[in-house]
C-alpha cells in the first residue's frame, strides 16, 4: 500500500466527478497542445513552402505586394500582369544566379471535382524553371518538346484530380483547347502539386496574354545583396519586388493575431480546468472531513494527509494531461482541416505538428498544473485538527 | 510489573458555547496502568468522549497535566502528538469509521502504513484472524455486518501495534449479540495479550464486564 494506490481508490469513489475533472483538464491540454502544434507546424510548413518556391525575390506587377506573394504561394489567379520586357531587362544583372518567368491563370471548370466544379490552375514556365527547382522530378514522362508545344506537365495532385497519365489528352474548359500530357511531376508537398504547367509561350498564346508575365522569380548569387538589388529596381515603373523572407514574416504576423486569440482561449480553458480540479478536490476533502480526522487519529501526520490530497490532484491532472495529449494527436487531422478552412492562407504540408517533445512538455505541464492546484486543498485537509474533523463529520 | 500508561492530574477541558464556558472535563485525576480493562461510564454529556479524546491526544487540554507513557502531552504541539498517537494508541469509533473504498485488509494496511509499521499484507491478516475475520479479508465494509465492521476496526487499531486501545461507544451501533462478540474480543485481547483497553460507554452491560469502572458526571469522576 502506498499513497498513490490510496489516492487512486479515493478518486474512484466519485467516478463521475473524477472523470469530469479529468475531462476538463484533458480538453484544456488538448486545445493547448493543438495550438502549440499548429504554431510549430504552420511556421515549418510555410518555411518549406517558401523555400521550395526556389527563389528569394519575386518581381510582380505593381499592387499589394503581399497579396501578390500570397496569391503566388497559393498559386491563385486574379494577378495583375506585367510586360515581359522587364524580364529581358533584369535577367542580364550579374548579381542574379537564377531567374525564371512565370505566367499564372485560372480557369473555372464546371466538370472538375466529379461535377462539383472548381478552378484549375495553369502556369506558363520556361526551361529555367527546373534550374530554380532542381528537386522537381518526374513521376512519369518528361519536359516539353519545344517552347511552343501544345503540351502540359501536371503536378502530382492535379494529375490525380484530373485522372491523367503521361500521354493522355487534357481539355482546357472555356478556352476549348486540347493539350497533351507529356509529364507528371513527383509530389513536392507544395502548391506546385496542384498546378498544370505549360510552356510559357504556349500559355501566353492560349490565354491571349501575349508578352505578359505574372511574376519573375529570382535567386541571387549572394543573399546579402537583396537590399541593394531591391533598391535598384525600386524606380522601375509598373513593377514591385518582394522578398520571400518578408512574405514569410508578414504571413506569420497575420497569423499571429489569430494565434494570440486562440492562445488566450487555451489559457482560459486551463484556468477553468484548474478551478474545476480545485473545486473537485476541495469538495472531496470536505466530504471526507471525518475520514481525514480518523486517518489522523490512527497515525497519519499532516504531511501524510497533504501528500495524499496532493497526489489525488496531481493524478487527476496527469491523467488529464495524458488523455489531452492523446486527443490532440488523434484530433490533429480535424484541427488541421478546420484551420485550413478558416485561415486566408494555409501552406501545404502538416499544419499541426505534434512532436514528442511537445507531448512531453504537455505531460510535465499537466503535472505542474496538478502540483499548483493541489496545494490549497491539500493544505486545507492537512491543517484540520483531528478531533474537530471527526466531530464535523458526525 | 505494571507500567503507568496514563496519568492525569486535575485534567480540565473547557468549551466556550455562546460566550458561556462549559467544563466538559473538570479536574479529573486518573491513573491507568498496563493490562487494565477500564470502562468510563456516565450519561450523555458527562464528558466520557472528551476525556477519551484527551487521553488519545486528539483533544487539547485547557488546564491540568496529562502524561502518556511518562511523556507530558499537556502542551505538546500537534506535530509531536502525531508521534505519540502513532504506535501508542489504537482508536475504535462508535460508527466504525472504516474507509468505504478499501477492503478489510486494506483498512488494516492503512493503519499500518500511517502508523509507520508498514507490515506486509500477509503479516497483517493475523490481526483480522485474531478478531475472527480471516475469511473476510477481501470484503468491502458495505459487504459486512455492523459487528464485522467493528471487528475490522479493532484489527485496524491493533495493526499499528499500540500500547493501549481507546474505544468510544464501540457497541453503540450494534445489537446485543454483536455487542457481546466485540466485548469477547476485547476480553480476549486484554487477557491473552495483556493489552490495556479503555472503553467509553453508557452500555451498563458492557461496563459491568470490565475489570475497572469509572463513572463520570458533569465532567467529574464521581465513582471508581
Amino acid at each position: 500500500m502506498n499513497v498513490i494506490s490510496i489516492a487512486c481508490k479515493n478518486l474512484k469513489r466519485k467516478k463521475i466527478r473524477s472523470v469530469l475533472s479529468i475531462g476538463g483538464v484533458a480538453i484544456a491540454v488538448a486545445v493547448l497542445v493543438s495550438l502549440l502544434g499548429f504554431d510549430k507546424g504552420y511556421q515549418e510548413s510555410l518555411t518549406v513552402n517558401i523555400d521550395k518556391m526556389g527563389y528569394q525575390l519575386l518581381v510582380t506587377a505593381k499592387g499589394c505586394p503581399y497579396e501578390a506573394a500570397t496569391m503566388m504561394l497559393k498559386g491563385g489567379g486574379g494577378l495583375r500582369y506585367m510586360e515581359q520586357d522587364i524580364y529581358e531587362k533584369i535577367q542580364s544583372d550579374i548579381r542574379i544566379d537564377k531567374i525564371t518567368p512565370q505566367l499564372v491563370s485560372t480557369v473555372y471548370d464546371p466538370d472538375r471535382l466529379e461535377g462539383q466544379g472548381g478552378f484549375a490552375m495553369y502556369m506558363g514556365i520556361a526551361d529555367s524553371y527546373l534550374e530554380l527547382k532542381p528537386w522537381s522530378k518526374f513521376e512519369s514522362g518528361g519536359w516539353f518538346s519545344s517552347e511552343t508545344a501544345e503540351e502540359v506537365i501536371m503536378g502530382y495532385e492535379a494529375a490525380e484530380v484530373e485522372q491523367r497519365l503521361a500521354g493522355d489528352k487534357i481539355f482546357i474548359a472555356n478556352i476549348d483547347k486540347v493539350l497533351t500530357v507529356v509529364g507528371i511531376f513527383e509530389r513536392t508537398g507544395t502548391q506546385d502539386d496542384g498546378i498544370i504547367f505549360l510552356p510559357l509561350k504556349t500559355m501566353q498564346e492560349i490565354f491571349s496574354l501575349p508578352d505578359k508575365l505574372s511574376g519573375v522569380g529570382i535567386k541571387l548569387k549572394d543573399i546579402q545583396e537583396i537590399g541593394d538589388f531591391e533598391e535598384d529596381l525600386y524606380n522601375e515603373p509598373g513593377i514591385q519586388i518582394i522578398s520571400m523572407a518578408q512574405v514569410r514574416g508578414t504571413i506569420l504576423n497575420l497569423v499571429s493575431s489569430a494565434k494570440v486569440m486562440a492562445n488566450s482561449v487555451a489559457i482560459i480553458a486551463i484556468f477553468i480546468a484548474v478551478i474545476g480540479v480545485v473545486n473537485t478536490i476541495l469538495m472531496s476533502v470536505f466530504e471526507r472531513t471525518k475520514e481525514i480526522g480518523v486517518m489522523k487519529a490512527i497515525g497519519a501526520s499532516a504531511l501524510d494527509i497533504f501528500k495524499l490530497i496532493w497526489t489525488e490532484t496531481i493524478l487527476v491532472c496527469t491523467v488529464g494531461g495524458i488523455l489531452g495529449s492523446i486527443f490532440a494527436l488523434l484530433g490533429s487531422g480535424i484541427v488541421e482541416n478546420i484551420i485550413k478552412r478558416i485561415l486566408p492562407y494555409a501552406p501545404s504540408g502538416q499544419l499541426v505538428l505534434i512532436s514528442p517533445s511537445l507531448l512531453f512538455s504537455a505531460f510535465i505541464g499537466a503535472i505542474i498544473l496538478g502540483i499548483f492546484s493541489g496545494i490549497y486543498p491539500a493544505w486545507r485537509a492537512s491543517s484540520m485538527r483531528p478531533v474537530e474533523a471527526i466531530r464535523a463529520g458526525e | 510489573m505494571s507500567e503507568l500508561i496514563v496519568k492525569a492530574e486535575k485534567l480540565t477541558k473547557v468549551y466556550e458555547l455562546f460566550a458561556e464556558e462549559i467544563a466538559a472535563v473538570n479536574n479529573v485525576d486518573l491513573e491507568i496502568t498496563s493490562g487494565e480493562f477500564i470502562s468510563i461510564m456516565g450519561p450523555s454529556g458527562s464528558g466520557k468522549t472528551t476525556l477519551l479524546d484527551m487521553i488519545g491526544c486528539l483533544e487539547s487540554i485547557t488546564s491540568g497535566r496529562l502524561e502518556i507513557l511518562g511523556q507530558d502531552v499537556s502542551t505538546m504541539a500537534e506535530s509531536r502528538l502525531v508521534n505519540i498517537r502513532r504506535g501508542t494508541i489504537g482508536f475504535i469509533f462508535q460508527d466504525f469509521s472504516l474507509i468505504p473504498t478499501l477492503t478489510a485488509l486494506e483498512n488494516v494496511q492503512l493503519a499500518s502504513y500511517f502508523g509507520g509499521t508498514s507490515q506486509k499484507s500477509h503479516n497483517l491478516t493475523v490481526f483480522l484472524e485474531k478478531v475472527g475475520l480471516g475469511h473476510r479479508i477481501n470484503h468491502l465494509p458495505k459487504q459486512m455486518s455492523g459487528g464485522e465492521k467493528q471487528r475490522v476496526a479493532i484489527a485496524r487499531a491493533l495493526a499499528a501495534q499500540p500500547k493501549f486501545l481507546l474505544a468510544d461507544e464501540p457497541t453503540g451501533h450494534l445489537d446485543t449479540e454483536n455487542s457481546q462478540e466485540i466485548l469477547n474480543v476485547f476480553k480476549q485481547l486484554n487477557q491473552e495479550e495483556n493489552l490495556t483497553i479503555i472503553v467509553a460507554t453508557h452500555d451498563q452491560g458492557l461496563g459491568s464486564q470490565t475489570k475497572r469502572k469509572i463513572y463520570l458526571q458533569d465532567g467529574k469522576i464521581i465513582l471508581q
